[in-house]
Formats: structure tokens, sequence, C-alpha cells
């Protein structure tokens, strides 16, 4: 009987192609179906005519001016933080590491409540988490580079501490609130894309690193094996994981700026697609931006529907999501 | 192919050291041999380009190699680490083919021929069975063995090995040391670092001797390998026996020596 081998590709592109297409198809049928959902259901036949110029000016300003913004933002912030945990893990090679790791949300958490305190607008909000993330990934660089080498435990015994003390800032934060103030941040600090509105920044950044990871794909599974065999490899080591430690960042700082600290994406996604696609990178990176995407856009969905007028924030529901579904397929792998 | 000038390795807390300086040439197999804590693995490294040298040089083919790109040295030169067990998950032959990454423009991708080197790398470590297994769930051997797979795909012009005969069994450890003889032989330069003294006489052609207080010396084979000498370097009693022309040593413990 003849054997057909898959495997024997005479280049790796095919093997990268297939999963690819399906997960952009599925990332399309997501974002559709995040634009049709909500209060007033359009159907596939309206969305046509919405989007080709004509339909009804109710459902333009729904689709361009609500749902579309709000679909794109989930997508970005979801890709945004699954390219980022995949980093993060490959950086520290911790199967536990998430883009949160490092203290990132922590800084931004910290940014954005203090704005909120303040009584301050929403894109200043947006702002200042973006400036305490970045303070938390250049004050944890710092303090890991010290006098010493630069190994990922220290990196990541620095990122843990510095996370604790931004939790307990945050913690310190909520108690002196005024009640008011509470729910607008709760909702903030589990993840919320009800004041999204501008994706175009988030998505900017999500194709720009993407592209630059693309030429480093391989040099990222040479590293997965090790600095020092990475090293022997012709790999630039330290240039290599300093690039990677900035590219995290800035997509957790984008990512947490678009939708505030929403959890669960950046840790299990790239290890959902570490356990059925394998463990190339140069798959793994465009394929977390895929999925991550999508699945944050149907997680906001559902958010804003379950239990419609009223919304849940999107972290619970990727949590809700991920966890079962993470946890059956590590029970089924090898 | 490969020379150290006035080179001292840097150990913390080592005072000094005797400068090393000697070249190793195309077809040499060199063992480094000395106790634990000696700096055979820390002078493997600085060979390799991969740590600093406290003072003197490593030359690659005349050209310091702490001034070559990385890329460049990994193209003539392979290191087979003595643990293996870091990292992230992959499987074999993934394993096996980044052996070729520093073949390969950072926008290509791997072709048919660097997969087929692989194959026959695997293939000639007896892993070819194993090509989808996870390397975590393979067994300290056969680990071992896929390092110097990997090493075989770079078809360097340089071994640098960090006791390549470690967890194998007998069977493995004369196909490997027979491996690395055969690349010798199509000229090769071989460095190893090695505890079994047997492996060392009967392989090695020239053998560098490093003392824990810095102190060394090299030389051939024949002249270096001599009771006086090894029993300082290990400091232990040490007996040598001579079979069929080869030699053996022994160490003398308190168990052997009751016939007195």
């Amino acid at each position: 009987m003849a054997v057909v081998k898959t495997n024997n590709a005479t280049s790796a592109l095919p093997r990268f192609l297939t999963p690819l297409l399906l997960l952009f198809i599925f990332t399309l049928g997501a974002l559709i179906l995040a634009i049709t959902t909500g209060s007033v259901h359009i159907s596939n036949q309206e969305l046509w005519q919405v989007l080709s110029g004509g339909g009804e000016p109710l459902h333009r300003t729904l689709v361009f001016e609500l749902r579309l913004p709000r679909a794109l933002s989930a997508f970005a912030a979801g890709g945004l933080l699954a390219v980022a945990g995949a980093l993060m893990q490959v950086l520290l090679r911790n199967p536990l590491a998430d883009p949160y790791v490092l203290g990132l949300s922590g800084g931004a958490a910290v940014g954005a409540l203090i704005a909120m305190l303040s009584g301050l607008s929403a894109t200043v909000v947006s702002g200042s988490a973006f400036i305490g993330a970045m303070i938390s990934a250049v004050t944890v660089f710092g303090l890991a580079h010290g006098t010493g080498s630069w190994t990922p435990t220290r990196l990541l015994l620095t990122g843990v501490v510095i996370a604790s003390g931004w939790g307990a800032a945050i913690t310190f934060m909520l108690a002196v609130s005024p009640s008011d103030q509470l729910p607008g941040m709760l909702y903030w600090l589990m993840g919320d894309l009800a004041y999204a509105r501008s994706p175009w920044m988030a998505l900017t950044v999500l194709a720009i690193i993407s592209v630059v990871m693309l030429p480093l794909g391989r040099s990222l599974n040479v590293l997965a094996r090790g600095q020092m065999q990475a090293a022997a490899l012709g790999v630039s080591v330290r240039p290599l994981e300093w690039t990677i430690y900035i590219c995290a960042s800035l997509l957790t700082a984008f990512a947490v700026t678009t939708a505030g600290s929403i959890g669960f994406v950046g840790l299990i996604v790239p290890h959902m697609l570490r356990l059925v696609l394998g463990n190339d990178q140069r798959l793994i990176l465009p394929a977390a931006a895929l999925a991550g995407g999508a699945l944050l856009t149907l997680a906001d969905t559902l958010a804003r529907t379950v239990i419609a007028p009223e919304q849940l924030p999107a972290g619970v529901i990727t949590a809700l999501i991920g966890v079962p579904s993470f946890l059956y397929l590590l029970h089924r792998s090898r | 192919m490969l020379s150290a000038t006035d080179l001292v390795i840097d150990i913390p807390e080592r005072k000094s050291g005797t400068p090393l300086c000697f070249d190793v040439k195309s077809g040499e197999i060199w063992g480094i041999l000395g106790p634990n804590g000696a700096g055979k693995t820390t002078l493997l490294h600085t060979l390799a380009g991969l740590k600093k040298p406290r003072s003197g040089k490593v030359n690659l083919n005349n050209s310091d190699i702490q001034q070559l790109r990385r890329k460049h040295v990994a193209q003539q030169l392979a290191v087979v680490f003595q643990n293996n067990g870091e990292g992230f998950p992959a499987t074999v032959l993934e394993t096996a083919m980044i052996g070729r990454h520093p073949f390969i423009s950072p926008w290509d991708i791997e072709t048919a021929d660097d997969l087929a080197i692989a194959r026959s790398a695997l293939q000639k470590l007896e892993l070819s069975n194993l090509e989808q297994r996870l390397v975590s769930t393979l067994s300290g051997g056969e680990r071992q063995r896929l390092a110097i797979a990997t090493a075989l795909c770079q078809s360097p012009k340089l071994w640098l090995a960090d006791e390549p005969s470690n967890h194998l069994d007998l069977k493995h450890q004369v196909q490997i040391m027979a491996l690395l003889a055969e690349q010798a032989d199509s000229g090769c330069g071989i460095i190893l670092c090695l505890h079994d003294l047997n492996l060392a006489a009967h392989w090695c052609d020239k053998i560098l001797l490093l003392y824990p207080n810095g102190d060394a010396c090299w030389g051939d084979a024949d002249t270096m390998l001599t009771v006086t000498a090894l029993e300082r370097l290990y400091d232990q009693e040490l007996s040598m026996i001579s079979s069929e022309g080869q030699t053996y040593f022994m160490p003398v413990s308190s168990r052997n020596s009751r016939r007195d």
C-alpha cells in the first residue's frame, strides 16, 4: 500500500499557508459575526449593502461608527496580546510567561486608574495607561540588567516582583476610590472594549511588528533552544533578546491601552497553537495574531450580547472560553 | 585552523594560569583532560568564541574569533554542549534542522537539501525513527546523539565537543568517537573535553592537561598520557595496563589494592 508522505515538504511554505488561510477565514467569520450581532440584527445581505455604499442610514451608523471600530479594536488587542505572549514565552523560555508577567499590565493599570481618579477623559486614560506600561517595561529591564548578567530567570523574577508592587498600588487605589468610580475602574482592570474607538493605531502596530518579526522567526526557533546554543549557531543573542523585549512591550502597551488588561489571551492562545501547529515560531507568530484577534472579537461580541442591554467585560469571557478549551487541548496532547 | 595565542581563560577567583599557545590543525583530534572545575568547559567556550578570554587571543583561520561575526563563525565551527535539556518543546527533526541556521538567510526557509542533510545526520546517529518525537521525551543518551546530529548538520570544519560520550552506552560511545575520527580524517579539526582516559588514549592525537590551579601542558598523546602526569592531574593513584598494543588506565581504589 502506498503511504502518502505528508511531511515530505520540499519547502516549509505550504505547511505554513494552510493553517494561516484557515485562521484568516475564521477571523473574517468572527468579524462578520461581531458586526451583524447586537441589539439590531443586520443580515448578511444588509451588511453587503452597507459595505458596498448603500443600505439604511441606521445600519450605516451601526456598522461604521460602532460595531466595526469596536470589532477591529478587539481584533487588534487580541492579536497584540497573543503575539506578545508568544514572544515572552520564547524570550524567557518559560511556558508560564504571558504579556503581563513582567508587570506591564500593572503599570498600565496604575496609569489608567490615576487618570480615572483625576476625572480625565478616555483619551487621557489610554495615554496614561500607555505611559504606565512603558515605565514598567523600562524599570524591569533596567533593574534586571543590573550589574551582573542578564538571564531569563533574573528578568522573570524582577518582573514578577514589580508586578506585585503594582498590584498593591492598584488595591490601594481601589480601596480609597469613591464608590461611584469603582465599576468603571473594575471594568478597565478586567479588560473592556466599550471605550475602544479607534483601532487604527493598534492595528498598525500589530502589522509593523509582525513584519519585523518575519525574518527573525527562525532565529527565535534557535533561541528557544537556549542562549548558548543560539550563540553557537550564529545568532546575535543579546540584540535579538532586546528586539523581542522591546517589541513585546510595545505590543502589550498598545493592547492594554486599547482594551484594558484582558487576561488569558496572551497566555493561552500561543499554547493552543503550539499544541495544534507545532513549535515553529514562523508559523506561531502570525497564527497568534489571527487567532488571538479572532478569539477576542468573539469574546467581545458575546460580552455585549449575553446579558444585553448590560455588557460584561470581555476579559471575563476570554477566561470563560479560554480556560476549558485550553484544558481540553492540554489533556488531549501527548 | 584554530589557534590559541597566550590565551588565559577567565575563571573568577583564579589568579593566573599558564598562557596557552597551541594550534589545532586539520585532521587532528585534541583531548582536554582535567578534574572537575579545572575549567575544561570554560576553555572550550572560550575557544568557540562564546566567552571572552581574560587575556590572549583565539584565532579562527588567522582572524580573532571575538571580532568575527557569529554567523560566520557558526558556518565553520560547531559546539556540542554538555547540557542539552534546556529549551522550549521541539521535535527531534526540528532540533537537528536548526544546525542549518547559519547557512540560511533571514528571508529564506529551509530547502529540500537542508531537510535531506538533517535526515541523513539523524540516520547516522540512529535517530531516524524518533524524528517526530519531542526532545523532552528522549533519554539522556538519545539527547546526546541528537546534539551531535545537530552539529553534524552544521557541516563544520571544527568540532568543539564537551564530553561527547556523556550518557552513551558502550556501542554508541564507540560509534560517536568513530564518527568524530571520520570527520577528522576528512579534514576537520576536533577538540573534545573528556573524562574517560581510555577514550582519550585510544582516539586523541594531542592532549591538553588542565590543572585546577590554572597550570596546563599539552603535546602528543603518547608523551602526555603517563601515569605520573595523570596521577598529579587527578590527585588519584592510577595503574596502567597494556593489552594488544593499547594502553588502559585504571584508578586504584582501596578495594582492588587489598592484594598487598
